[in-house]
């Protein structure tokens, strides 16, 4: 955000003053109004009522009643909420730093001045604009436990007993992950190559001329000077892992059995489905309050190690 | 061609020709040839998934899990691409999907870009805390209001009609973030050299500021469609009509009701991401400056 502190307007002086500030108010309104009218409505609105919700008990045939944090506690008696609690941070342990060391790795591999490499680079964050449920439809049959690509593979490479993925309880949430991975890596490639091309070539010369080896350079200037950018594409990845629920639905529903139930789809299951508002709201906004204190904290951590 | 050579701001490139006394001509042979082996492994694992989704496409049901994997089929059948229009209803799938995406994205560009002018260009009080409500918005999972929305729709009876899916996703705070960033680098200077010509605000909206913002509305424009016509969920939850159903829903329930019809899936695959590929090579720079200018979507 470059100006959002603007200075606020000016102290109505005179008369003069105060009819341009009412003039301008009206004006400012009247170019924000449409999209304000539908933002108001169908987004701030509902934001709030999420938060009033999580306190209510609420069921698509009963009126709504203020029970206060009743649904909390019956979260923790909740083996699905548990199960889902472990399943998305199951999810955001592999699906994060797998995909930053991907973008990273696709990055300098891709950050080249040479004949070619614009191909590469658009071809690698094709995935990220693709439909979601291609991408899912696809790699599910890749990784067909008894036909698919991915077994075959694993096979012609010396696995006797590759894992059946999708269809199986351990392997479906390794095999989400994988997918998640090959589809968001483009587009944190990108942030990442934004931050190798701001490295000054001065860095690397001066390392050269004191016989510094790739790996040191890597080590020492790389790494450190894209400091900013891991932080950012953290904290991006940390919030998108969390909320993970489309992927999860279009490739496996959440099973088999529990296996990949992760908490964005009980909010779903509970909310929509069964219509338990109330509930579907508190495990809502447990999902919020732990995104942004993992977000607050990876700030904090930030801070510290730059102070 | 323009390609993602644009993405990162100009700058020097950063591995100019090692000085010639340090390196030798083996190395300067062998160095080109580690990197394009590179840049094929990682092209080999970006693309592979989608060169096995073309070649399915173009087989019999039977040919799909071939051991070992036939990349090319014997026979090509484009018949596929022919057939499929009668197994499922792929063209009002296809209608609907332009349907939605259009008028999504026109709404979002014509209201998001009017309401960031406000916000970047007009002086008023109490300006920065409404636009401080939009940027707070952006921050909260919607995950986490899907339901309250659910639940408002259903009251409105709008679920199961495009107006739930057409008014929960064309006035977002994301376009009008957007908008206003670039607004915010257009100089002020302009504004006000045209006010004092005597053009109104609208006339300074509509005659100076759009033109100049052509880039960044390519780029709303493109995202915002991009999403609409990738979204499941939102389809999802409130279309249960068969006949209202987008692409993403269609190729879904294909392959519930189908799951054997391998080829007939992958071609219905080909065919949902076919329209993306095309504007994505027609626009990408603008997708990367629309992702440059946020950093974030979704």
């Amino acid at each position: 955000m470059t100006k959002t502190k603007a200075p606020p307007a000016p102290p109505p002086r005179g008369p003069e003053q105060r009819r341009r500030t009412r003039r301008n108010t009206l004006i400012g309104w009247s170019f924000i109004f449409p999209n304000f009218l539908g933002f108001a409505l169908f987004t701030l609105v509902p934001v709030i009522a999420a938060f009033v919700l999580a306190f209510m008990e609420w069921d698509s045939y009963r009126a709504p009643e203020w029970i206060g944090l009743d649904n909390f506690a019956e979260m923790l008696e909740d083996e699905n909420f548990r199960v889902a609690l472990g399943n998305t941070l199951y999810y955001a342990a592999g699906h994060i730093p797998l995909t930053m060391l991907a973008a990273l790795g696709l990055a300098i591999v891709l950050n080249r001045k040479i004949r070619g490499v614009a191909f590469f680079r658009t071809a690698a964050f094709f995935p990220y604009v693709t439909s979601l449920v291609a991408v899912a439809v696809v790699w599910n049959m890749l990784f067909n436990p008894t036909m698919g690509p991915v077994n075959q593979f694993l096979g012609a490479i010396g696995v006797s007993d590759p894992p059946g993925w999708v269809a199986s309880t351990d392997w479906a949430m390794p095999a989400v992950i994988i997918t998640s991975v090959w589809r968001d890596m483009g587009y944190y490639m990108v942030l990442y190559l934004a931050g190798l091309q701001s490295i000054p070539e001065e860095y690397y010369e001066a390392a050269r001329v004191d016989g510094a080896n790739a790996w040191h350079r890597f080590w020492h200037i790389t790494l450190p000077s894209l400091r900013p950018t891991t932080f950012f594409v953290l904290v991006m990845l940390t919030v998108q892992s969390f909320k993970v629920l489309d992927l999860i639905v279009v490739m496996t529903d959440g099973g088999p059995g529990r296996s990949t139930l992760v908490l964005s789809q009980l909010v779903y299951r509970e909310g929509i489905t069964e219509g338990h508002f109330g509930y579907s709201s508190a495990i809502a906004l447990v999902l919020f309050v732990i995104v942004l204190g993992v977000t607050v904290l990876q700030f904090r951590l930030n801070e510290r190690r730059n102070g | 061609m323009t390609t993602l050579h644009q993405v990162p701001p100009t700058s020097p490139p950063l591995d100019p020709p090692p000085p010639a006394k340090t390196r030798n001509l083996a190395w300067r042979i062998t160095r080109p040839v580690l990197t394009y082996t590179a840049m094929v492994v990682v092209a080999l694992l970006v693309l592979v998934p989608f060169a096995w989704m073309l070649s399915s496409s173009l087989k019999r049901n039977n040919e799909v899990f071939t051991v070992p994997i036939q990349w090319i089929p014997d026979e090509l059948r484009w018949s596929n691409f022919v057939d499929i229009w009668d197994r499922i209803p792929l063209a009002a799938y296809l209608g609907n999907s332009l349907f939605l995406s259009v008028t999504i994205t026109l709404l979002q560009v014509l209201t998001g870009s009017f309401a960031a002018y406000g916000f970047a260009k007009v002086r008023f009080p109490g300006r920065n805390a409404l636009f401080l409500m939009y940027i707070a918005t952006i921050a909260v999972p919607w995950q986490a209001y899907m339901v309250p929305q659910y639940i408002m729709m259903q009251k409105m009876e709008l679920t199961n009609t495009y107006w739930s899916i057409i008014l929960l996703q064309a006035f977002g705070a994301f376009g009008v973030f957007l908008m206003r960033q670039y607004y915010m680098s257009i100089p002020d200077e302009l504004c006000e050299a045209a006010r004092i010509d005597g053009l109104n605000e609208y006339g300074i909206y509509w005659r100076i500021i759009l033109p100049l913002s052509k880039p960044a509305l390519a780029s709303l424009a493109l995202l915002t469609f991009v999403t609409t016509w990738n979204d499941y969920m939102g389809p999802f939850i409130y279309l249960t009509s068969n006949e209202l159903w987008t692409v993403q829903l269609g190729l879904r329930s294909f392959v519930g009701q189908y799951d054997a019809e391998y080829a007939m899936i992958m071609t219905g695959a080909v065919l949902s991401v076919l329209p993306i590929l095309l504007l994505f090579l027609l626009g990408q720079r603008y997708f990367i400056r629309g992702i440059a200018t946020t950093g974030l979507k979704g």
